[in-house]
């Protein structure tokens, strides 16, 4: 019954976004406002339809209703109600809605904060977010439903994925879907630009901060992800360059670009061409990176086409994509600039090299994750392209940009001349290569870590200088207290600040990576009660093996393990082995010591199944791991203050609605 | 100086005796030598698991494998290679630089090389244009920060708009 009525929801949602598109193409073409306003409601009824279908889904699976094909599929009688709540976005259909969901209400939002202010580009931004929509529902509908039945009524449920059961798990999907679906208003009001033929930077100013909003969420997913990996996937690394992680890497990538050059379009009136090129990408990025964790294409090619979600997602790409580049070509004329680049040592040329070195970052990694389906395609061989490709390949380009995000800041508009960078720099590189020197005599000697550490100290005395000069500036000129200074210095200029925030925060995570990637130490041994193992400075004394069941149909494996840190006892680990008996699915959940320079991480290998004082464990010792978290918390403040919204903003949209409303209205009121 | 043959005998078997050695007499391979190696390979089963870390029965067999070829004496290249005849190249952490898979490793150079060429160009093709006259600058859109005027902008041709309408209806 609950079924039914979930299903019908779906439905009407679909007709619903067909409706939009149908009216707000034919208001287009009439001018008439009236057909455009009933497109936008409809749209905005997408929202709670979506709501309702998640909600039914969730009743449906709280009550453990078996007769419904998902439930079955991703939970089980034990499974606590958290997971069971969470199990919505556990399984590709319930995915599949939720992301609808937040879809819609994104779409929802921006249409209802953007409609005063974008007539204009209205009626085409409606009909683009209802194509997105209807591609999203029709997969909902008729290929991944939801509330599909099965034929007989299984007594137990399957149970979620062991994998998904962890808090990261639970936080880290919602996250990149608000990501993923957040870049498509960009997209959205950028299609609206070169269909109705405003291409000033309308589109870009209204996006602004959806554009900020989504690449945050995005951040999140991908620091959450790295965090999940590292604490329950077992393998002692945070990032693996796997084509799912690549698959949300990607798209940030474009956005990351995107966020950079939009700068000089709003400052020098120039590149609009190439903004526009890169919204289209992320867009078709965020499709492409769903399709690939989707479709299942990763695993094979034939896998690709056993569902019919493959080749429409397939279809739905190479739609967009013609569609996109059609308009690109014919707006070409209107999107060229009369402005021209003074100097290549400029901002506007330090951004466009910060593009160029992301553009072969992701060239690159879109590459690597592609060829084993390329490869299986051409060679009929699978292949896999692991880290040591993308570390040999990526690493250099990354290393360029770490630098271009010390040097660019110190680069005026229209010109700099290149007495005043080498002044600029010449104290912050001698002070990197003092540090460099001091480390390598300590006895690092590892050419590619220092190189890293000159670049990321380099870098990081240049960003923390341009917060100093701002601070000191205003306490001069205003004679404020320090702190007074500093805040406002951050206040008044959020997205400047802002932006130098997340640089050290991308710094301090890159210090992270350096140590992390060049110093892992690690060793593995079969331990007897009472051995004793070294490595660093840690020893670590093995005290037994205990297995005992855990909640649900899970048998845990525990080792217990002594800590020392240079002799002096810390304190006992247990790191242990989940065993999922029904799914037959283990998990190897580590334990660490965790302290600002390394995590000392223990992983349970191996054991005997009758005996509890043999045990097989690995040990690994992180330098700086810590940093990468770190990093990623700082780079999280530092988007939020530039995403905040201007009080200044606020105040000019009310007093320009407050202007409206006494204006416009009444003349608008006799108009009709 | 003359080596009597007595000795030169004695030396040879000497030799051979010691190149002997490490094929008998042997240390127990341990798990990091097994994990040093097998951490280059995959999983030929399982999604991008390397194999030194993947948990299930037939890594565990695989990494046994590795075990006794280390035993008996083969390289780290060696079982690779094995492990790639028998499985295919899949198992390689990075394709080999050969055949088709050339491409791979092409491509991203080339790219960076031709992008670095057109970026080249294009920069100097921006610059040679006509030089800006502080007019065009001052008159350049969007250089207001707040972005106030462009909403006042956009406010004022709306009202006009809505004028037009007006006066026609």
């Amino acid at each position: 019954m609950l079924a039914d009525i979930g299903f019908i929801t779906i439905l009407l949602a679909l007709i619903a976004a067909v409706y939009a598109a149908v009216a707000a193409s034919y208001g287009a073409h009439r001018g008439d406002q009236r057909w455009v306003t009933s497109a936008r409601n409809a749209t905005i009824a997408i929202f709670p339809l979506t709501v309702l279908a998640c909600g039914l889904i969730i009743v449906l699976l709280l009550q453990n209703d078996f007769s419904v094909e998902y439930v079955w599929r991703v939970t089980s009688r034990e499974t606590p109600i958290y997971l069971k709540i969470s199990a919505l976005w556990g399984g590709q259909a319930g995915s599949l809605l939720f992301w609808n969901m937040i879809l819609a209400a994104f779409t929802a939002a921006a249409m209802l904060r953007k409609w005063d202010d974008q007539r204009d580009l209205m009626p085409y931004a409606l009909i683009i977010a209802s194509i997105t929509q209807i591609f999203f529902l029709l997969l909902t509908v008729f290929v991944e439903n939801p509330f599909a039945r099965l034929d007989i009524i299984p007594p137990e449920g399957n149970g979620l994925n062991p994998l998904l059961r962890h808090p990261g798990m639970i936080i880290h999907p919602p996250m990149l879907y608000l990501g993923f679906t957040g870049f498509t208003i960009p997209y959205v009001f950028a299609m609206a630009a070169l269909i109705s033929g405003r291409l000033d930077d309308a589109w870009i100013r209204t996006t602004r901060r959806w554009t900020l909003a989504a690449w945050l969420f995005l951040s999140l997913g991908l620091i959450l992800g790295g965090r999940w990996a590292y604490d329950v996937l077992g393998w002692g690394g945070y990032w693996a360059w796997d084509p799912v992680e690549n698959a949300s890497f990607l798209p940030w990538l474009a956005g990351t670009a995107f966020l950079h050059s939009v700068m000089i379009q709003e400052k020098r009136n120039m590149f609009k061409m190439w903004n526009m090129i890169l919204i289209i990408l992320t867009y078709l990025l965020v499709v492409w990176g769903t399709f690939i964790v989707r479709s299942g294409v990763i695993s094979s090619v034939h896998s690709f086409a056993q569902s019919a979600i493959g080749p429409l997602f397939f279809g739905f790409l190479a739609i967009m994509l013609v569609f996109s580049i059609a308009w690109l070509l014919y707006r070409r004329d209107q999107l060229s600039s009369p402005n021209h680049l003074q100097s290549v040592f400029s901002r506007e040329g330090a951004f466009l090299a910060n593009n160029f070195v992301i553009m072969g970052i992701l060239f690159a990694t879109f590459l690597g994750t592609n060829y084993p389906i390329l490869s299986e395609l051409v060679t009929g061989e699978k292949i896999t392209v692991g880290p040591p490709y993308y570390d040999r390949v990526n690493g250099p380009l990354f290393a360029v940009l770490l630098l271009l995000m010390g040097v660019a800041p110190l680069m005026m508009w229209y010109k700099t001349s290149l007495q005043r960078i080498g002044r600029a720099i010449l104290w912050p590189a001698i002070a990197a290569t003092l540090f460099v020197v001091l480390l390598f005599v300590l006895g690092i000697d590892s050419a590619g870590a220092l190189l890293g550490v000159w670049i990321v100290t380099f870098s990081a005395i240049l960003t923390l200088l341009e917060f100093w000069k701002g601070t000191r500036a205003r306490m001069r000129g205003r004679g404020e207290m320090p702190w007074t200074a500093f805040g406002r210095l951050i206040g008044r200029n959020r997205r400047r600040y802002g932006g130098y925030w997340i640089h050290m925060g991308v710094l301090v995570m890159a210090f992270g990576v350096v140590g992390s990637t060049f110093f892992q130490q690690e060793t593995q041994l079969r331990m007897e009660t009472g051995d004793v193992v070294s490595l660093g400075d840690y020893t670590m004394t093995f005290e037994g093996v205990t297995r005992y069941p855990g909640p649900d149909d899970l048998i845990i494996t525990e080792a217990n393990v002594a800590v020392y840190d240079n002799g002096e006892y810390i304190r006992n680990l247990q790191p242990r082995t989940e065993l999922y008996t029904r799914s037959g699915q283990p998990m190897t959940i580590p334990k660490a010591r965790s302290t600002i320079a390394e995590d000392f991480y223990v992983l349970l290998v191996n054991w005997e199944e009758t005996s509890e004082s043999v045990a097989t464990l690995r040990l690994y010792l992180n330098p700086l791991i810590n940093w990468v978290w770190a990093g990623g918390v700082i780079f999280i403040i530092g988007t939020l203050i530039a995403a905040w919204p201007d009080p200044q903003d606020v105040r000019v949209s009310k007093a320009v609605r407050a202007q409206r409303h006494s204006n416009i209205s009444p003349a608008g009121a006799v108009g009709d | 100086m003359r080596i009597p043959l007595k000795t030169t005998l004695l030396l040879a078997t000497l030799l051979l005796l010691l190149l002997a050695l490490p094929a008998g007499a042997q240390e127990p391979v341990s798990d990091d030598e097994v994990n040093e190696v097998a951490k280059e390979l995959y999983c030929p089963v399982c999604e991008n698991t390397p194999l030194d870390v993947c948990p299930t029965q037939a890594c565990q067999d695989w990494r046994a494998v590795i075990r006794t070829q280390l035993a008996e004496g083969r390289s780290a290249a060696e079982i690779k290679d094995y492990f790639a005849l028998q499985y295919g190249d899949r198992v390689l952490a990075e394709p080999p630089a050969r055949g088709f898979n050339l491409l791979v490793w092409v491509l991203p150079v080339g790219a960076v090389i031709v992008g670095g060429f057109f970026f080249v160009t294009f920069m100097r093709r921006l610059q040679q244009r006509t030089q800006v006259t502080p007019e065009q600058i001052a008159t350049a859109p969007a250089t207001s920060p707040n972005g106030q005027t462009l909403t006042q902008d956009d406010y004022v041709s709306r009202v006009e708009q809505e004028l037009r309408d007006q006066s026609k209806s």
